[in-house]
């Protein structure tokens, strides 16, 4: 049953199924990493920890831009009222963006990282061997290419369409994401350049321009699954995201407290990056009160829990947990601790991998010409996924928290000559990183049942 | 939210906020780079620095260290390693027999590959970690423990 309203919308589906082979490769990397926290020595000849977590974080960011482009072709043709500018080219630039991807991918895996950055020419054009920016040069002008034929496409769409605030917001954000991209470019020989500009890819992407993409896609869901009042739901879309913009860009101050900055910094950044909650705050608020207010009933349950599930998360894991490490006299001592990488993973996973699966959740069965919503069965073990990966999440987070308030105790806190060496002290964290790992594994099971929903059908009558 | 705030009075205050922001933003930038200088001590960085972040870098050091409290945080901080293994005296010589002493191959004990450096690449590695120790960064981390 095709229920597609444009059917060039259809280009978004080969972007999430991709987005999900990727997913899995992503949290079974995870796994073997976790892994090595404690087992040290585990496969460490044939995969390091340092490539094991190059292919972890580079596919997650890889994926979750696979699912807002995804995203993006879905909804932007529906909020423009027209077909896509050319299916043909989000087609081909789906195939170069994977080959690409994948290509990388096997490059940090298949030969040593320093052999990968000599063949890639980095000597030419140096780019590589930075946190989340490690992929070879040629990758990155490959993202920039497939990132301008992307925005063209949809800009074309959008400029013979309608242009609903929805639209507008979720071009604003998929530009700045590429725009803000080019500081990957930017390496200078001084490091403490290097570092400043480098936030300028990584904070304005995920507590700037990518909150604009995490809210348009959410209110595009919430307009479609409770029939609420388009004007209602875009003049709140508009409220959070003015808050994440006001609050983040200045916010981008809580990681310039210790780098070769003015101390200023540690105010600004401080007094910005309390405030950044507050939207996402407003995020639940707004989700639960649209759902409450809701003007029909949506055959799509799964779909309206993502959307609830996306925003209390998001709240939580950048909100609450981004909060507790903010300030600059508590960041003195839990800058690049455990606490960080709990805040982290639930903010990563709250804020955009639910994002990406709330629309998947809504998309999918309409472009897998299922109709309105998958059958209920299949819902309920999507539900299953849903519960499993979030409460494994939640726990990762809770772990890794006590693991990194056990580090901060015993590794910051004292005075030299007192304080515990950082491999001393990860010692005694072994029993939180185990822990950590049957979470993580606890997330897998959620991952399968997820992936395993898409296959689910209706019994058959006996 | 009352019918009187408009969706347009949002909209403003989207635009208006982000754009204002971002300008004190960029303004507040302009005067940290003009500052950097007097922290970063950038006249010291030699040809032997440049290539030893080159080297940093193409080994995906950041891939398991941190750096001033940002990469991996499976190994040590590095950002202080030339105070906390021997400063001036000592440093060097530590580092070079670190260097070609890896893997450890301890059972159970985290790995650090073995990178496969010459003396010359060692001493740029470290020349650039010595470089690093002395930037100014506002007194981070809080003990020599990084």
């Amino acid at each position: 049953m095709n229920t597609l309203k444009y059917q060039s919308q259809a280009v978004a589906k080969p972007y999430f199924v991709f987005a999900m082979i990727l997913f899995v490769g992503q949290i079974l990397f995870g796994l073997l990493m976790g892994l090595q926290y404690v087992v040290g020595d585990i496969v460490g000849g044939l995969i390091p920890f340092n490539v094991a977590r190059m292919v972890h974080t580079n596919l997650l960011i890889v994926w979750l831009l696979f699912g807002f482009m995804g995203a993006a072709y879905y909804l932007v043709p529906e909020e423009a009222e027209t077909e896509l500018h050319s299916p043909k080219l989000a087609i081909a630039l789906f195939w170069i963006f994977a080959a690409a991807g994948v290509a990388t991918i096997l490059g940090y895996l298949l030969v040593p990282y320093a052999t990968l950055a000599h063949i890639t020419g980095n000597d030419l054009w140096p780019t590589m061997g930075r946190e989340f920016l490690e992929q070879p040069t040629i990758t990155k002008i490959g993202i920039v290419v497939v990132a301008l034929g992307f925005l063209y496409n949809l800009g074309m769409t959008i400029l013979k369409g309608r242009k609903t605030a929805i639209n507008m917001v979720m071009m604003t954000g998929l530009i700045g994401l590429a725009v803000f991209f080019l500081f990957a470019f930017y390496n200078p020989t001084n490091l403490a350049l290097d570092k400043y500009f480098w936030w300028f890819v990584v904070h304005l992407w995920v507590e700037g321009v990518w909150e604009l993409i995490m809210g348009a896609i959410l209110a595009f869901v919430l307009i479609k699954v409770t029939g609420v009042d388009r004007e209602v739901i875009e003049k709140w879309l508009y409220v959070i995201i003015a808050m994440a913009l006001i609050s983040g860009i200045l916010g981008t101050g809580h990681h310039f407290y210790w780098l070769m900055t003015p101390a200023y910094w540690q105010w600004v950044g401080s007094i910005f990056s309390a405030i950044e909650p507050l939207p996402f705050f407003a995020m639940v608020l707004y989700a639960f009160n649209m759902v409450n207010r809701r003007r029909r009933e949506h055959p799509n349950k799964a779909a309206t829990l993502w959307a609830l599930g996306t925003s209390v998360m998001a709240f939580l894991g950048a909100g609450v947990w981004g909060f507790l490490h903010t300030l600059a006299p508590v960041n003195y001592y839990t800058h690049g601790t455990q606490i960080t990488a709990a805040h982290g993973h639930m903010a990563f996973y709250g804020a955009y991998a639910m994002i990406v699966m709330t629309i998947m959740s809504y998309a999918m069965p309409k472009l897998r010409g299922v109709g309105e919503a998958n059958c209920n069965r299949a819902q309920v073990v999507e539900m299953w996924g849903f519960w499993l990966m979030t409460v494994g999440m939640v726990f990762i987070t809770l772990f890794l928290t006590g693991a990194g308030v056990l580090q901060v105790w015993l590794q910051r806190l004292p005075e030299s000559g007192e304080a515990l060496s950082f491999m001393a002290t990860q010692d005694k964290l072994a029993i939180f990183y185990w822990l950590r790992e049957i979470a993580g594994v606890v997330f897998l099971l959620g991952l399968i049942a997820y992936l395993t929903s898409f296959f689910v059908t209706e019994k058959k009558a006996a | 939210m009352s019918e009187r705030f408009t969706k347009g009075m949002a909209r403003n205050i989207y635009y208006g906020g982000s754009i204002f922001f971002f300008l004190i933003f960029l303004a507040l930038t302009f005067h940290t780079t003009k500052e950097m200088p007097k922290r970063d001590h950038r006249e010291n960085i030699t040809e032997s620095v440049v290539r030893g972040k080159a080297l940093w870098e193409d080994n995906n050091c950041i891939g398991c260290h941190t750096l001033i409290g940002e990469g991996a945080y499976f190994a040590p901080e590095l950002a202080n390693v030339y105070d906390r293994r021997g400063g001036e005296a000592g440093f060097k010589a530590f580092f070079n027999g670190w260097m070609k002493a890896q893997p450890l191959n301890i059972p159970g004990r985290r790995q650090m590959p073995q990178f496969n450096l010459n003396d010359q690449e060692i001493d740029d590695l470290a020349e650039f970690l010595k470089w690093t120790s002395e930037m100014d960064d506002n007194n981070w981390p809080p003990n020599i423990e990084g």
